[in-house]
């Protein structure tokens, strides 16, 4: 087998949708990610609405309770483990090999591998739907409810197998990721010279590393209860759900810092940027982010107040999660101070990263609410938690990613944002996410229990709901904004190299960057090295700091295309779903993984092309 | 250029840390592995003396044989040793010998799981029939998925030594499987003592201090 793989030589076209399927450069799979992760949130913006219909008026009968529970566990999953996810992970390959002044990442093919798996993950997921047998227990499947004879149909399994491929995905990302940045920063990079974003992205993947495989256990777990008739969460056979909750939640809340950290990097490049100033505190910043990471761990019973875990275990876990207010309170504060005297610009990009501070600051505050376990056992299960958890995943998460999106877009594409539009943009997202999500601290304090798919007008929760709903359609108006805005901007005008005078090393190449990135490595010599080196440029006299000119590129080894990334991650994918169908299915995945791996351990180096690679 | 970015091995490419990208990924790897077989032991500790029917422990656990298994994995490890001391020496001869003998010992291993498993089914433990066996299969299994992939990869790297590709320039590729190789093996250490040793005795539902029982 080894003989026959080893003559297929690695592909060589970089061109039409055959380069995309065997690209193993950073940039395009960062592309790839940006693009899968905002059509997916279209997708799970849709069951939002639905959610939301439902819920405008009391005893309404749009779509009854089944569909109901299936639109909310699909959109909580999608948004987190496929929209927020991937889209953070859009960054980490766009700007990360930038950022740090490599040419790529450490393991190029394995990063194709991580996007591919994350893509038929996700394909695999929505099967469900085609199928009609929807996953419909709620983002965190609390046993016993996903036992066989609650949920009869196949849509559990779909949910574990699915989160199964997706964590192999991001746990081959995130691996990637910690080598990348622990060993291919440019000579004289520091750990302390890094960019915050880059600190953020390395503090997310280690939790990544760590976290996901105890979720795998329980995903594992859950997965022979409902198949193979282990009993781990059967209370009758002695199995203790509370288990699952524990696997859960050790995962869970770490799980939370990995979908905010990447945002709190991605504001921490934005606000300097446009204060004009260095980011205030820089070592505070990226110690508070260390101080997240680590006690992320130490928090999770919190989303089990009412389990009945005791009352010291109840205040150990209160005390743990007010603490954690601390480091989150740190980095706000620094936020606050790089503004402070600063020469602000209201650019789109800034726009979103000041609605983040400001929305997660609110989300925040509440999330201080239910860190006290006797305060929480009010709010428990309440659409208080909903709100709290939409402010700091939408107001905090998304604001600061689509701070991301509006600023790195020039590097992207080479073309400037469409400022119109992008305000038009932020505008209607940030009133309208104000409109959807504040009335529902009220209704949760009125009692109003999240994922209900109906209340009797006695309630007197109809006018909040009604408020809610229509705050919805001024989020899909923004979010069609976004889709305008985006759309107008790639015919826009061109961009320069460094259209904002940003410090990262990203902006010191043309826009879009080459295929090699830097034509000569850089020497870094400090924090915010760009500004250190526009700033020498204008003490001696020189002016503007044009881009690094190009080179041709055949003098410059890079990793060839490779079939084998997508190969195994379609063996991979077809073995869990032959786990949902058919024996045989995971046979031929298995085989086909099995190909696909010797392939790639005897692929050649580079393509054969006369001149490519030959300089070494 | 100042480095490659996906070296050919051997290569003296520039890391920051001077740390090669494969042995690095390794170590982040296991680190990783660290936290499954963690919360798989979790799992089985959680569920030590909760089953509510037999098989128990103290049935069918038999601490002689599996003792034999487990000097045959860790000595499994002292060829790996040998098998990168002899890479490192460039000794073709010997690391072609080690890497298969590393493989025959995590073999015979694999052979007195299989054969353990099998006699554990004859006498009515199985995944479903209470937490001792579904926690039980889970975790060893596990651990047996993890060693057969351990020696698919010897094989593989027996067969690049066959075609005399192993050596000096190249002892990380067996430097790295030997990582992976020793965590596998450090691994059964813990499961050894806590499933075999401490919890090889159990018999019946059991109160412990401290639990609610």
């Amino acid at each position: 087998m080894a003989a026959i793989t080893a003559v297929i030589p690695r592909p060589t076209s970089y061109a039409g949708i055959w380069g995309w399927m065997t690209t193993v450069d950073h940039k395009r799979i960062g592309v790839l990610y940006g693009m899968s992760a905002l059509t997916l949130m279209l997708i799970a913006g849709i069951e939002a609405g639905v959610i939301r219909m439902q819920l405008a008026t009391p005893d309404s009968g749009i779509i009854g309770g089944d569909r109901f529970n299936q639109m909310f566990t699909m959109h909580a999953t999608v948004m987190v483990f496929m929209v927020i996810m991937p889209l953070s992970a859009s960054f980490f390959n766009f700007v990360i090999p930038l950022a740090i002044g490599a040419r790529d990442v450490a393991f190029p093919r394995l990063n194709a591998l991580s996007y591919w798996l994350f893509l038929f993950g996700a394909i695999l997921f929505h099967i469900s739907f085609l199928v009609d047998e929807v996953p419909d227990a709620g983002w965190f499947s609390y046993a016993n409810l996903t036992e066989k004879p609650f949920s009869v149909n196949r849509g559990l399994d779909f949910w574990s197998l699915s989160l199964l491929v997706l964590g192999t995905s991001s746990v081959a990302a995130a691996l990637n990721f910690v080598v990348t940045i622990i060993n291919l920063r440019a000579p004289g990079m520091s750990l302390m010279r890094m960019p915050v974003f880059v600190w953020m992205t390395l503090i997310t993947s280690i939790l990544l590393v760590l976290a996901f495989p105890v979720i795998t256990v329980g995903l594992i777990e859950l997965t022979m209860d409902r198949n193979y008739g282990t009993n781990f969460f059967v209370p009758s056979a002695g199995g203790d759900p509370i288990l699952w909750q524990h696997l859960f939640w050790v995962f869970g809340h770490p799980e939370v810092y990995i979908l905010i950290l990447p945002a709190m990097g991605i504001v921490s490049e934005v606000l300097p940027t446009f204060s004009k100033k260095p980011l205030f505190g820089y070592p505070f910043v990226v110690f508070s982010g260390i101080v997240l990471g680590m006690m992320g761990w130490a928090v999770w019973s919190h989303h089990m107040f009412t389990v009945g875990l005791g009352p010291i275990t109840n205040s150990v876990f209160t005390i743990t999660t007010m603490l954690i207010a601390v480091p989150t309170g740190v980095k706000i504060f620094n936020w606050i101070g790089t503004l402070w005297g600063g020469s602000i610009e209201f650019k789109t990009p800034m726009l979103f990263a000041l609605g983040f501070v400001s929305l997660f600051i609110i989300g925040g505050l509440s999330g201080v609410s239910h860190a006290v376990s006797p305060s929480d056992f009010q709010q428990q299960d309440t659409y208080y938690i909903v709100a709290h958890l939409h402010y700091v995943l939408f107001g905090g998460s998304i604001f600061g990613l689509f701070s991301g999106i509006y600023y790195w877009f020039p590097k992207i594409t080479g073309r400037m944002v469409n400022e119109t539009w992008g305000k038009i943009n932020f505008w209607l997202l940030f009133i309208g996410m104000n409109v959807t999500f504040f009335p529902m601290h009220m209704l949760g304090m009125n009692g109003m229990p999240r994922r209900i798919y109906t209340y009797a007008e006695e309630f007197g929760w109809g006018d909040m709901n009604m408020i809610a709903s229509l705050g919805y359609i001024i989020i899909f108006l923004g979010m069609l904004a976004f889709v305008v805005a985006m759309l107008k901007s790639l015919r826009g005008e061109r961009a320069g190299h460094d259209p904002w005078d940003a410090p990262g090393l990203e902006w010191s190449i043309s826009s879009p960057p080459p295929a090699y990135n830097f034509a000569e490595i850089p020497k870094v010599d400090g924090l915010d090295q760009y500004w250190i080196v526009k700033a020498r440029a204008k003490a001696a006299g020189q002016g503007d700091v044009p881009a690094e000119a190009h080179v041709d590129p055949r003098t410059i080894h890079m990793p060839s295309p490779s079939y084998w990334p997508i190969w195994i991650a379609a063996g991979t994918t077809l073995i869990a779903g032959g786990i949902l169908s058919h024996f045989a299915l995971s046979f031929v995945g298995g085989i086909f993984a099995f190909i696909g791996i010797i392939g790639w351990s005897n692929e050649p180096p580079a393509a054969p092309d006369p001149h490519h690679g030959s300089q070494h | 250029m100042a480095h490659t970015v996906q070296p050919s091995p051997g290569d003296h490419e520039y890391t920051t840390t001077g740390l090669n990208h494969r042995k690095l990924l390794m170590w982040v790897f296991l680190s990783s592995d660290c936290l499954f077989f963690g919360a798989l032991i979790a799992t089985y500790m959680v569920y030590r003396g909760q089953s509510l029917n037999g098989p128990y422990p103290v049935d069918i656990i038999s601490v002689p044989i599996t003792t034999i298994s487990t000097f045959v994995l860790l000595m499994s490890s002292f060829g790996m040793v040998q098998a990168l001391s002899a890479t490192v020496r460039n000794d073709q001869k010997a690391i072609q010998m080690w890497l298969l003998v590393t493989a025959a010992l995590g073999a015979v291993f694999i052979g007195f799981q299989i054969y353990e498993f099998n006699a554990f089914k004859n006498e009515g433990l199985t995944l479903g029939v209470n937490l001792f066996g579904a926690s039980f299969f889970t975790l060893t299994g596990f651990h047996g998925a993890h060693v057969t992939v351990g020696i698919i990869w010897l094989l593989g790297l027996y067969v690049a030594a066959r075609k005399g590709r192993l050596g000096p320039a190249t002892s990380l590729d067996v430097e790295i499987m030997g990582l992976y190789w020793h965590f596998v093996d450090i691994v059964w250490i813990v499961i050894f003592t806590l499933l075999y040793l401490i919890g090889g005795f159990d018999a019946g539902p059991t109160v412990f201090p401290g639990g609610s029982g």
